[in-house]
């Protein structure tokens, strides 16, 4: 039988969330800029396609709430590992009701849920990265120690260690996981630097796809059955030089079947454990991408 | 002396006595069936007595051992015996126990030859791995030689310091008894050792000779007897030589009671441990106990027990010290199988968290290696409730664990254990030793010391890390410790992170286990070797053990079947307890030994008798590795087997076991490279040390990699030993067979340091490996990362220190002109003054001392002696903090001894003063305060300034053997040895060069004296310079340097 700590295991599950109409007037920014709606809410759609139909996931659909305008960033408020999902804290307070439902539906899926209940503690899933071995977890205006101290408590198999986050709202802003043992990293200078502490951490070796995006930096790597290895990431027209790397890199070089979407999308790594694991949140990182691209 | 009346005559006199008896007539069967039952009788009789009686038991069967060894296979003995000389004796005083048993054992009678030494020690300094291995290695040949004697031997080797004098020379004494007589009584032995032990070597000399001839009186009475000696034997041991029960908790649970003399050093116990165990890749496995604060400290082999452990009891465990990052390259099961063990222990305890899964997996694969498949008969859920799988447990985890368990069927426990481990080698706390501490700010801390390097946790977070090649330097002082950390690509100096420690003793703890670690996952080879010869003065404390890579080595030499083993639970414990046959357990698949002495024994001693240790005599030699089933597994069926095989096959098998370990210890530690310790070290590095361990040859020859290697040293960071000191005194007093010459260091040093670089660069190899071991001496290891580190908790502290390269220049430069000046001089120029100086062990040690004293005086209780160090930044680093500028000046030199020399002008003055040292009257007395490079600039200044907390007197006769001279010197061999008592710890370097036919040995001895105000360190140097002449009266003394450090000074000077 596999051991406990497989890396990513195998992704089954993906749980999205659908984009709320008040999204584009009340949901938090990092800027300004206006929001299309109905072109995220269009690109959600295809998103949620390429999961169910083209992945072949079995997707968990929650519906949006209008009252919680960035409910569709379902990545922020739970982290699942192995057979264990943490509810989290989010760090703003107008998103902590997003929880309740994302809650419900983990429970269906028969994970052992455990809640983030210190009220001095923050987290957001955007700054959890899960690399497969271990976690790291960016300390932000969202995410503070407490938070993450509970996040080691909950995954005590893994390090836990945690990046300064001084720019940008999350960890996940300008990275992720494109492979195990590839960390894809925007070329920002925060990003780099966050890249340094995060190799001194670790015991652990990874290899890193540097994109000239830092938003291009947002992708979704998933381990399926059915198809190996795959990438989300985001698509040639909106970020051409950021896509070419890392299709070409990932294409030729590791076992990466690149699956390109138009939309940006950031997965919060589950990595599922052996038989227990089974599944994936997933969360549309949409919004903090739109401003940019849309309209 | 009794030894005639035999075992009866013995019980009457002592229980302990006829407890050893019944022990010896066991081996000895043929011997002494009639004795036997006697002292079966007896030893029922005694097991009763109280411990002590048991205590005295090991010994005495040692004794018993001994003789009977001599009377089997004296022959083999005195072949390679080349007793000891005159200067054996007055070495061997300094000589580790080890290395004394060893020669003793090689050589048939220490008295007899006296010239071996040399050679001897050269052996050793060349291999340089392992003193056990050394002491194992003899013990395998006289194992070879007589079944018999394998088991004496490797007690002998055991009991380390004390007994093995003592047993080394009973054995020595008996062989020679034997070759004359036949039989050698061991009543004389014994008192010779006991003797030996108690008094000087020339009162040991004196006793061999007299013991020799009443050896041969009683070899006549005795020989007819035979069982007799073992008898009287223990008779004069157990009055000699106290015996204390060591009582070794063992990973399954069980108690290991062990009887070790008083005197025993640290190593003994912990063979006897692995012997019981049949544990062959022993290198990651130590001894650890509780201190008076309830923390748990590693027992150091090279140093006596007593001196170490704080409880009356003398409890300790059998811990694994160095957790393999990949248990899977370990070569044997049963070490696997003690990992498991471990490991079991750490995630119940708590220290390995796991989640709900991991514990129900690793849970799971526990009982299959203990159950076997998981049986749906058996309904019973309960046999469940035996086993504790996590530090809380729950039902729902049990059946979690059942269900697991199930699916594991077909594996044999054996793949149950890998599993095991190969689940756990990924759990992110596996093998990090935790501790608590305060970053800069007063943050609480976790200083979790790894394989792979340092990493800094608050809560459960990981905040920082420090690889092994980032560190440079690791040092302690007082209560703080520091790690200087390499600067970063963009970053041009480096940085020093301070932690603050609960006290002294924690940061010293911390320093230790750094040290440790660092050169077992890190290094090629222990630092202790190369370093030895000049390191000998200034450090203290190394790890003495295999590298890593040494014993993956070694381990692919281990080429006997299997081991068996049995896999016992907690549960079980009792059970084992119960049996002594279990013992055999061990044993019994293999090794004749165990069987052997099981089948006797198990019944009789083993529970009780022979797990004390004892071993007797040539059976229970033969048995010593059974003796590892002391640890008491129940395996009736084994011991069984072992009682049904016959003398002869247990003769068979003891041979095989011991070219078995012969073979696995002889592997040294040389050998370079595991993939791994490339990487580690640049290869040149790893040749330097090599070189400087076991060679100094043609210094020039290997200048050029000497530096190179010198500089690898540096970057991959040398690991710093303290030393330890505060308001203390360390006198360090060299002993050489050349005339004492006063040497003024600062006359030489300050040639050296323009000359010297050129020259010094052959003779850098010993220095760089010194400098950097005498920095970490002084404050602790040093390692000098990036300066990332920032980030965390710990203090970046910026260094104007050089990068790395440019202190190992100027290390080079510095080490350079010491050791070349002062080899050539000191040989030469018999007096005198420069080639003090340049004696690079010497020269480095009181540089330090002089440099560190300034610096670590002021800063911290501790004054740490070190070469470089002391000048360099590291001593400065902790204090860099306070003065940055200081720092990078001091770094700088203290590297390069003779750049120290610029560091030490400033500092010096204040720090030196000279002064005679009240006792020492060595031929020629100078006193300089400094030695080497820094001593002249220091000499100079500091002859000016005195503090009154701070002096440093030397006085110097100049002497170098082969290892620094500038003269073309072989180095026949070099030794380190360390004993520490409460308030002195004395390191001795013993260093043997030839040099144009003439050889020379040279002694280096360092007495760090730690004390407060209450302590008179006049006195107690000067008994300890009486001492140092006595032990040593064919020897003259060359230099003395005193250095003496008082807080107070410090802090002014700072």
């Amino acid at each position: 039988m596999a051991g406990v700590m497989t890396g990513f295991g195998n992704f089954t599950h993906a749980v999205v969330r659908a984009i709320p109409s008040s999204l584009a007037k009340e949901a938090l920014r990092m800027n300004v800029l206006d929001v299309d709606l109905v072109k995220a809410q269009r690109e959600h759609e295809v998103y949620v396609g390429v999961l169910k139909h083209k992945l072949g996931l079995q997707v968990i659909e929650l519906p949006a709430d209008e009252s919680l305008p960035d409910c569709v960033f379902v990545e922020d408020v739970a982290v699942v590992c192995g057979d264990t999902a943490l509810i989290t804290r989010p760090g703003a307070e107008s998103r902590r009701k997003e929880t309740e439902a994302m809650r419900r539906a983990l429970k269906e899926l028969d994970l052992n849920i455990v809640e983030m209940s210190d009220e001095n503690a923050t987290l957001d899933g955007g700054d959890v990265l899960f690399t497969g071995r271990e976690f790291f977890v960016g300390l932000s205006k969202r995410t503070n120690q407490k938070g993450a101290e509970i996040l080691a408590d909950v995954f005590k198999d893994y390090a836990v260690s945690t990046v300064p986050v001084t720019d940008g709202l999350h960890l996940k802003s300008f990275c992720s996981m494109g492979g195990p043992g590839l960390i894809v990293i925007g070329t920002s200078e925060p990003a780099q630097k966050a890249l340094k502490i995060m190799q001194q951490m670790s015991d652990h070796r990874y290899n890193k796809l540097t994109v000239p995006d830092d938003i291009a930096a947002n992708t979704i790597y998933m381990n399926l059955p059915s198809k190996g290895h795959v990438l989300l990431h985001c698509t040639p027209e909106e970020f051409p030089e950021s896509a070419k790397v890392s299709t070409h890199t990932l294409c030729t070089s590791t076992h990466t079947l690149c699956t390109s979407t138009h939309m940006l999308i950031s997965v919060l790594p589950q990595l599922l454990a052996t038989e227990y694991c089974i599944f994936v949140v997933l969360y549309a990182y949409v919004c903090r991408k739109y401003p940019c691209t849309l309209s | 002396m009794t030894t005639e009346v035999g075992s009866e005559t013995e019980v009457k006199k002592e229980p302990e006595k006829t407890v050893e008896q019944p022990a010896e007539p066991e081996r000895p069967a043929t011997n002494q069936t009639d004795e036997v039952k006697v002292v079966e009788a007896a030893e029922q009789s005694n097991e009763s007595p109280a411990l002590a009686t048991d205590s005295a038991k090991p010994k005495e069967n040692q004794e018993e051992a001994q003789p009977a060894d001599n009377a089997t296979g004296p022959e083999g003995e005195e072949p390679p015996a080349s007793p000891p000389a005159s200067e054996k004796k007055g070495i061997s005083r300094f000589l580790p126990p080890w290395l004394k048993r060893q020669k003793s054992q090689s050589v048939v009678g220490p008295k007899e030859s006296q010239v071996t030494p040399k050679e001897e020690g050269g052996v050793v300094l060349v291999k340089g791995e392992g003193e056990g291995e050394k002491a194992e290695q003899a013990e395998a040949e006289q194992t070879s030689l007589t079944t018999a004697a394998e088991p004496q031997v490797e007690e002998e080797q055991v009991n380390g310091e004390a007994e093995p004098e003592q047993k080394e020379e009973v054995n020595s004494e008996e062989h020679a008894e034997n070759h004359s007589t036949g039989s050698a009584e061991t009543q004389p032995a014994k008192e010779e050792k006991a003797s030996e032990k108690s008094l000087e070597k020339s009162a040991a000399e004196e006793e061999e000779t007299e013991g020799g001839e009443e050896k041969k009186d009683q070899e006549e009475r005795l020989k007819p007897e035979g069982g007799r000696y073992f008898i009287k034997s223990p008779l004069k041991l157990t009055k000699k030589v106290k015996m204390v029960m060591c009582h070794v908790i063992m990973l399954d649970g069980s108690q290991f009671p062990c009887e070790v003399e008083k005197r025993a050093k640290g190593q003994y116990l912990f063979f006897k441990v692995c012997e019981a165990l049949n544990l062959l890749e022993k290198d990651y496995f130590g001894l650890s106990y509780k201190d008076n604060a309830d923390q748990t400290c590693w027992l150091d082999p090279t140093k006596e027990i007593k001196h170490q452990i704080c409880n009356p009891s003398w409890q300790l465990a059998f811990n694994v010290k160095f957790y393999p990052p990949d248990p899977s390259q370990l070569t044997e099961d049963i070490t696997r199988y003690l990992l498991c063990l471990q490991l079991r222990q750490d995630i119940v305890s708590g220290r390995l968290p796991c989640s709900f899964v991991t514990h129900s997996l690793l849970g799971s694969y526990s009982l299959q290696a203990e159950l076997g498949d998981h049986d749906p008969d058996e309904q019973r859920l309960d046999y469940i409730s035996d086993f504790q799988f996590a530090p809380s447990q729950t039902k729902e985890m049990e059946e979690k664990v059942v269900e697991l368990h199930k699916t594991h069927r077909g594996m044999t426990p054996a793949q149950a254990d890998t599993q095991f481990l190969e689940n756990a080698k990924k759990l992110s706390m596996y093998g990090v030793d935790l501790h608590h501490a305060k970053d800069s700010e007063g943050v609480d801390i976790m200083l979790g010391v790894c394989a792979n390097g340092l990493l800094i946790y608050k809560d459960r977070l990981r905040i920082n890390r420090f690889a092994w090649p980032k560190i440079l330097k690791i040092s302690y002082k007082r209560s703080n410790f520091y790690i200087k950390i390499r600067p970063g690509e963009t970053e041009q100096f480096e940085s020093t992170v301070g932690f603050k420690l609960p006290n002294h003793r924690s940061a010293k703890r911390v320093w230790k286990v750094c040290v440790e670690n660092h050169t077992f996952f890190r290094l090629m080879t222990p630092e202790a070797p190369t370093k030895a010869k000049f390191l000998t003065l200034g450090s203290k404390f190394r790890y003495s053990g295999r590298t890593q890579a040494q014993t993956r080595q070694a381990s692919t030499l281990i080429d006997r079947p299997a081991p068996y083993f049995e896999r016992t639970s907690s549960k079980r414990i009792s059970r084992s307890l119960d049996g002594a046959p279990v013992i055999n357990m061990i044993e019994a698949q293999d090794s004749a030994p165990t069987s052997v002495g099981n089948g006797r024994e198990p019944g009789l001693e083993l529970s009780s008798d022979s797990s004390k240790v004892e071993e007797e005599p040539s059976e229970r030699a033969a048995a010593t590795p059974t003796e590892g089933t002391e640890m008491k597994r129940d395996e009736p069926d084994s011991s069984q087997q072992d009682l049904d095989k016959t003398q002869e096959d247990v003769l068979k098998h003891q041979a095989s076991t011991s070219e078995l370990k012969r073979s696995f210890m002889e592997a040294t530690p040389e050998t370079r490279p595991s993939q791994w310790e490339k990487r580690l070290t640049a290869s040149p590095a790893t040749s330097m040390r090599l070189q400087a361990q076991g060679i100094s040859d043609d210094k020039q020859k290997s200048n050029e990699t000497t530096l190179q290697a010198a500089e690898v040293e540096i970057d991959e960071m040398v690991v710093v030993e303290e030393i330890r000191v505060a308001p203390k005194g360390s006198v360090t007093i060299t002993t050489p067979e050349v005339v004492v010459t006063p040497v003024a260091v600062e006359t030489e040093l300050e040639k050296p340091e323009e000359e010297v670089i050129e020259e010094v660069k052959e003779e850098q190899k010993r220095p760089v490996s010194v400098s950097s071991e005498s920095e970490s001496e002084e404050e602790a290891g040093e390692y000098h990362p990036q300066v990332t580190v920032s980030t965390s908790v710990e203090q970046i502290k910026e260094e104007p220190e050089e990068e790395e390269k440019e202190e190992v220049d100027e290390n080079e430069e510095p080490e350079q002109v010491a050791e070349p000046e002062p080899l050539p001089e000191v040989e030469v120029e018999t007096m005198p003054s420069p080639a003090v100086v340049e004696e690079t062990p010497m020269a480095e040690p009181e540089t330090a001392l002089v440099v560190d004293a300034p610096a670590e005086e002021e800063r911290t209780e501790d004054i740490l002696v070190t070469p470089e160090e002391a000048p360099n930044g590291h001593a400065e680093d902790q204090p860099g903090l306070v003065a940055v500028e200081e720092e990078e000046e001091e770094e700088e030199e203290p590297r390069v001894n003779g750049d120290a020399s610029h560091a030490e002008t400033e500092r010096i003055p204040q720090v030196i003063c000279c002064s005679e040292p009240p006792v020492v009257k060595t031929e020629m007395v100078t006193i300089s305060d400094t030695f080497a490079a820094q001593k002249t600039e220091i000499a100079t200044k500091e002859v000016p300034i005195v503090h009154t907390e701070t002096k440093t007197i030397t006085y110097e006769a100049a002497q170098l053997d082969g290892s620094g001279d500038g003269e073309p010197g072989i180095l026949m061999t070099a030794q380190t040895i360390t004993s520490e008592s409460l308030c002195t710890t004395t390191t001795t370097h013993i260093t043997k060069t030839l040099k144009g036919g003439l050889s020379e040995t040279r002694i280096e001895k360092r007495i760090v004296i730690t004390g407060d105000s209450d302590i008179d360190h006049d006195q107690a140097l000067a008994q300890a310079i009486k001492e140092a002449k006595e032990q040593h009266p064919d020897m003259s003394v060359t230099r003395v340097v005193v250095h003496k450090e008082t807080e107070l000074a410090e802090e002014g000077e700072d």
